[in-house]
């Protein structure tokens, strides 16, 4: 945990707590935030230099099965990005998609100390937990994949909601899941099932379901409101990627009817069809989205920005990687998980003269920087989807600097810009306390982790000290010190412990009769026993479970009828 | 038998990559033998057969018995000293051993290198050049309507391959089981494996390429010269008739064996299987997979991976991975005379590798780990003899299709677990070299 220190003379960016670069003293204890120390305890001056919140990243895509696969596959951006090993630090590689180890101390060394994984398959939970054992500094949680799930869908044909909602809460507690996730619901299905077709609408029929992904979408956000989980549903919808995708992402915001939904990557579904001939164009649409998610309180989002250069496409969503395998340099990967997902992977590169990539740089900074509030369209690049996490600083300096960002903008493609709004918002820039709530405080608050992304009494020790400069990229590239559970990890930009970070994941009640509704599909369609499908405590030496408050109790299922 | 019996249900057979999950174990416990594999095939029965506990020396330092601590000191004077040192083996023991013998490798700047690059390292290359489409096997269970077996003999060498996973069993779309299937074996040679298929066709040896990138061209709609038969020994009616099923199936998948990837073209050979299915894919659903011999060696491909971003063949002696096969890799590592010290883990290339790497193993200092006296424990320096994964140690394993699994152990061995040895060479080397080795002119700044 590390002795007691107290960080003086820094300027304190804490938004959640309303202090927005006031000079005080952070006073740091046993891994959390504390009133006071003793007068002889360790001081950090940090004068001339910003203290925030550990950074948090909502929604990336850092171990794990497909993780894994997109690492063997591309040897190539490996071996000249490559991290040495020191006397207490481990080695790795890095390019798009970095091994493990490099992966934590990467993170780190941007001032980052927790991360989300945004698409685990349950099949894949125990692998990814195995994966995060070996991820170090961060405080780590996965989203498991349930959108593309056959007993689910089964039980929702039948209209056994209740069941439903119990068998999401199984999952998510054997799996030891954060949240659950949704990814092009229906698609996987259509993939694997119906010759390699996908969905395009939210009224299409699934496969030989009765079931449309409207039906799944809504199940699935009232079940995960029922629930009452810390964050809810987290939905990548239909269409990503495909030009006039903007009205199936505005019918599935719609769909919460108020209740709380998170959409990933925003982005890549905010697309407008361009008119006449080049329909197949997509145009930008960033203004009617952030309209909609500026008066509707129940959605929250995190960007999904495209930096241009080097980024690796891996996702659940198998149809959509298979469309975009042109342009990984004749790779391509896809692995089905039975019952369970599809996945699909391609090495990617974001061109700043490509119409379609230049549009995209465009909506994710104009959904930012039309966003009016900064805590519920919070940061991300869907590492490694629209770029490296490492490229996080650029992304910054993007938002606080519009000298900069119009130098940028020269660069890219006219005609994209064109057809964005990005010229009519060229005046905003982002202060400090937005960064921080953008970076921090806000992703910590949409998955509600009370400890995280703030400096109050009682906080998580997660604490970062950059030393002020006028290039904000330079300045959040690589931050003086980092804080980790109260101990210091980065001294001088350099590090300089090891640190294992901790498991967070969600535990919900279910009734256990709904055991009974699970285990005659395993018997029938997983190649997997039952009894061997629940990940057990060893996968988890540093856990901590973030409670749920649930609005329905965990009543008996109504039936616990073969499926 | 005895009167103190135990049963394990759901235990898992490491025996080969087919990794089954559903043994119901019937364990003697004053005897410490496995008297029933209820579900396992012929090798998975002989496996948990075998799999007593022998009297055995905990381990051995020069051919004298030695305890485990005194052994641990030995080898790891023997890392902390050596040069160029190769770990190796680790396809048959848990991933959590595995990981600790990575980290070795990476703090004394030696070698880790697996049983991968002597059987599906080509695939692995091959997956590296055009990516792979691939399923779990539960998706070919339940969809699989086209079932293609290249260069390998399920019958003999994966039986539970056609039983459980692949051709009989019933699915959710496919719910008459082998009725619905069409199987298809392609190999060189007629074998056991022969009549469970509805086609054979038989190539001449040394041609899989040339059958694979004709089948490549006729489904991207070329034309094939009729002379491929001279070539191949299978006809262009047989491959047309082949091209016309793989383009209507629902769910095709290739499940391709050694008999492809340590032939004549090697990952040229898996790169041609691979590809061809990724071209199927205009057309109908297809995928593609390995079939893997041992326990955990899917495991070993994972962790080497995801600690290094390289699969095998991975090299730390510039202070971070480097990957090159044929470099880095053990045969070739030996047959150079380059290593000057080896850790086998879990694997026996004194049998298996060629002469010139085996006189190799025999002149340097080596440090082996194995529940067993095999060929490899016999010319160690130090051997330690160590609980048997799966049937005394729980622990994860990978399946052939990259799902993990946690074993669950029969009964309890004297020995210690490959992990717990491992672990305590690890600390001790660490404590011998004052934390990891740092390669000649490393930053100072890095070493604080």
């Amino acid at each position: 945990m590390g002795s007691p220190l107290r960080i003086v003379n820094g300027r304190v960016y804490d938004p959640a707590n309303g202090v927005n670069g006031a000079v005080q003293d952070v006073c740091v204890r046993d891994g959390k935030i504390v009133a006071d120390v003793p007068p002889d305890a360790k001081r950090i001056d940090a004068a001339g230099m910003v203290v925030m919140p550990g950074g948090i990243d909502i929604h990336c895509h850092i171990a794990g099965p497909k993780v894994n696969l997109a690492r063997k596959v591309q040897p190539e951006t490996h071996q000249d990005d490559v991290q040495l090993r020191t006397r207490l630090t481990r080695s790795g590689t890095g390019g798009t998609v970095p091994s493990t180890f490099a992966t934590g101390y990467r993170y780190a060394t941007l001032g980052y100390t927790t991360a989300m994984e945004a698409a685990v398959t349950p099949l894949g939970a125990r692998h990814t937990l195995e994966e995060f054992h070996d991820t170090p500094v961060l405080d780590k949680g996965f989203f498991v994949l349930v959108g593309n799930n056959l007993l689910l869908y089964r039980l929702l044909q039948e209209g056994r909601r209740e069941e439903l909602r119990h068998a999401l809460a199984w999952w998510l507690k054997v799996t030891k899941a954060y949240a659950p996730k949704l990814v092009n619901p229906g698609g996987d299905e259509m993939w694997k099932g119906q010759r390699n077709a996908n969905i395009t609408s939210l009224d299409d029929k699934i496969g030989s379901f009765d079931l449309t992904p409207r039906r799944v979408i809504a199940a699935f956000i009232e079940a995960g409101n029922e629930l009452g989980l810390p964050h809810p549903v987290h939905i990548h919808c239909n269409n990503l990627g495909h030009s006039g995708n903007v009205e199936t992402t505005l019918e599935t915001m719609r769909l919460a009817e108020g209740r709380r939904a998170h959409i990933a990557h925003i982005q890549f579904h905010s697309y407008g069809a361009a008119a006449g001939k080049s329909q197949s164009n997509p145009t930008s649409r960033a203004r009617d989205i952030i309209e909609y998610i500026n008066t509707h309180p129940n959605i929250s989002a995190d960007v999904g920005a495209v930096m241009f250069g080097p980024a690796t496409i891996m996702t659940g969503d198998a149809p959509l990687a298979y469309m975009l395998r042109r342009f990984g340099g004749n790779k391509w990967v896809n692995a089905d998980t039975e019952n369970e997902s599809g996945c699909g992977i391609v090495p990617f590169r974001y061109q700043d003269r490509v119409y379609t990539n230049a549009l995209q740089w465009a909506i994710g900074l104009e959904l930012l920087l039309l966003s009016e509030d900064p805590w519920r369209m919070v940061f991300s690049t869907d590492h490694p989807n629209g770029g490296s996490f490492m490229s996080y600083p650029r992304l910054i300096r993007l938002l606080m600097d519009r000298g900069y960002r119009k130098e940028q903008m020269a660069h890219v493609n006219q005609k994209a810009l064109d057809r964005s709004a990005l010229r009519d918002c060229q005046e905003r820039e982002y202060s400090l306390s937005e960064i921080a709530i953008i970076t921090r405080a806000g992703p910590a608050r949409l998955l509600g982790l009370t400890d995280k992304g703030h400096l109050g009494v009682g906080a998580d020790a997660d604490v970062t000290i950059y030393e002020e400069d006028e290039d904000k990229e330079k300045m959040f590239s690589a931050p003086r010190y980092v804080i980790k559970d109260g101990e210091l990890i980065i001294e001088d930009h350099e590090l300089r412990a090891d640190h294992q970070g901790r498991l967070l994941h969600v535990a919900p009640d279910y009734d256990p009769q709904i055991e009974q509704v699970i285990e005659p599909f395993f018997e029938d369609f997983y190649t997997i026993r039952f009894a061997n499908y629940p990940v057990d405590d060893r996968y988890v030496p540093n856990g901590q479970i973030i409670p749920t408050t649930p609005s329905v109790a965990a009543a008996p299922a109504t039936a616990g009828t073969r499926t | 038998m005895g009167e103190n019996l135990k049963v394990v249900r759901d235990a898992t057979c490491t025996f080969c990559g087919c990794v089954c999950d559903d043994m119901h174990l019937t364990v003697d416990l004053d005897q410490k033998r496995i008297m029933k594999a209820e579900n396992a095939c012929i090798l998975g029965k002989a496996w948990f057969r075998e799999h007593g506990i022998e009297e055995r020396p905990l381990a051995l330092i020069g051919g004298r018995t030695a305890t485990t601590e005194e052994a641990v000191e030995a080898a790891a004077q023997i890392l902390a000293q050596a040069r160029f040192p190769l770990i190796y083996g680790l396809s048959d023991t848990t991933c959590e051993a595995q990981r600790v013998a990575v980290a070795i490798a990476d703090m004394i700047g030696g070698t880790v290198d697996t049983t991968t690059s002597v059987c599906h390292g080509p695939s692995g290359i091959a997956f590296e050049g055009v990516g792979e489409s691939t399923a779990s096997l539960g998706e070919i269970k339940n969809r699989a309507d086209l079932v293609v077996f290249w260069g390998g003999n399920p019958a003999e060498a994966h039986p539970r391959l056609f039983s459980r996973y692949a051709v009989t069993p019933k699915g959710m779309f496919i719910p008459n089981g082998r009725k619905d299937r069409t199987v298809v074996l392609v190999d060189v040679r007629r074998t056991p494996s022969t009549p469970a298929a509805d086609i054979f066709i038989q190539v001449k040896p040394r041609s899989d390429f040339e059958v694979l990138w004709a089948l490549r061209a006729l489904v991207k709609g070329r034309k094939v010269d009729p002379s491929i038969e001279r070539r191949t020994g299978v006809s262009l009616a047989v491959l047309e008739d082949l091209v016309a099923r793989m383009k209507s199936c629902r769910f095709g998948v290739f499940l391709f064996g050694m008999g492809l990837t340590m032939n004549r073209g090697r990952h040229f050979n898996s790169g041609a299987l691979l590809a061809l299915a990724t071209d199927l894919n205009e057309f109908t659903h297809w995928v593609a997979k390995p079939v893997r011999g041992h326990g955990n060696v899917t495991g070993a491909d994972n962790v080497v991976s995801w600690q290094t971003g390289f699969p095998f063949g991975v090299n730390f002696s510039r202070g971070y991975p480097r990957f090159n096969p044929g470099e880095f890799t053990s045969v070739d590592l030996l047959t150079r005379r380059e290593a000057d010290a080896a850790l086998i883990i879990a694997s026996d290339p004194a049998d298996n590798f060629p002469k010139a790497a085996i006189e190799h193993l025999r002149r340097i200092p080596v440090i082996t780990l194995d529940p067993k006296a095999t060929p490899t424990t016999q010319l160690a320096q130090v051997a330690f003899t160590t609980a048997t994964y799966g049937i005394n140690v729980s622990g994860t394993v990978y399946r052939m299709d990259d799902v993990p699994i946690t074993l669950r152990p029969a009964f309890e061995s004297p020995y210690p677990s490959d992990e717990q040895v491992l672990t305590a060479i690890r600390d001790r080397v660490r404590a011998l070299l004052g934390g990891n080795r740092l390669p000649a002119g490393a930053p100072v700044a890095a070493a604080s």
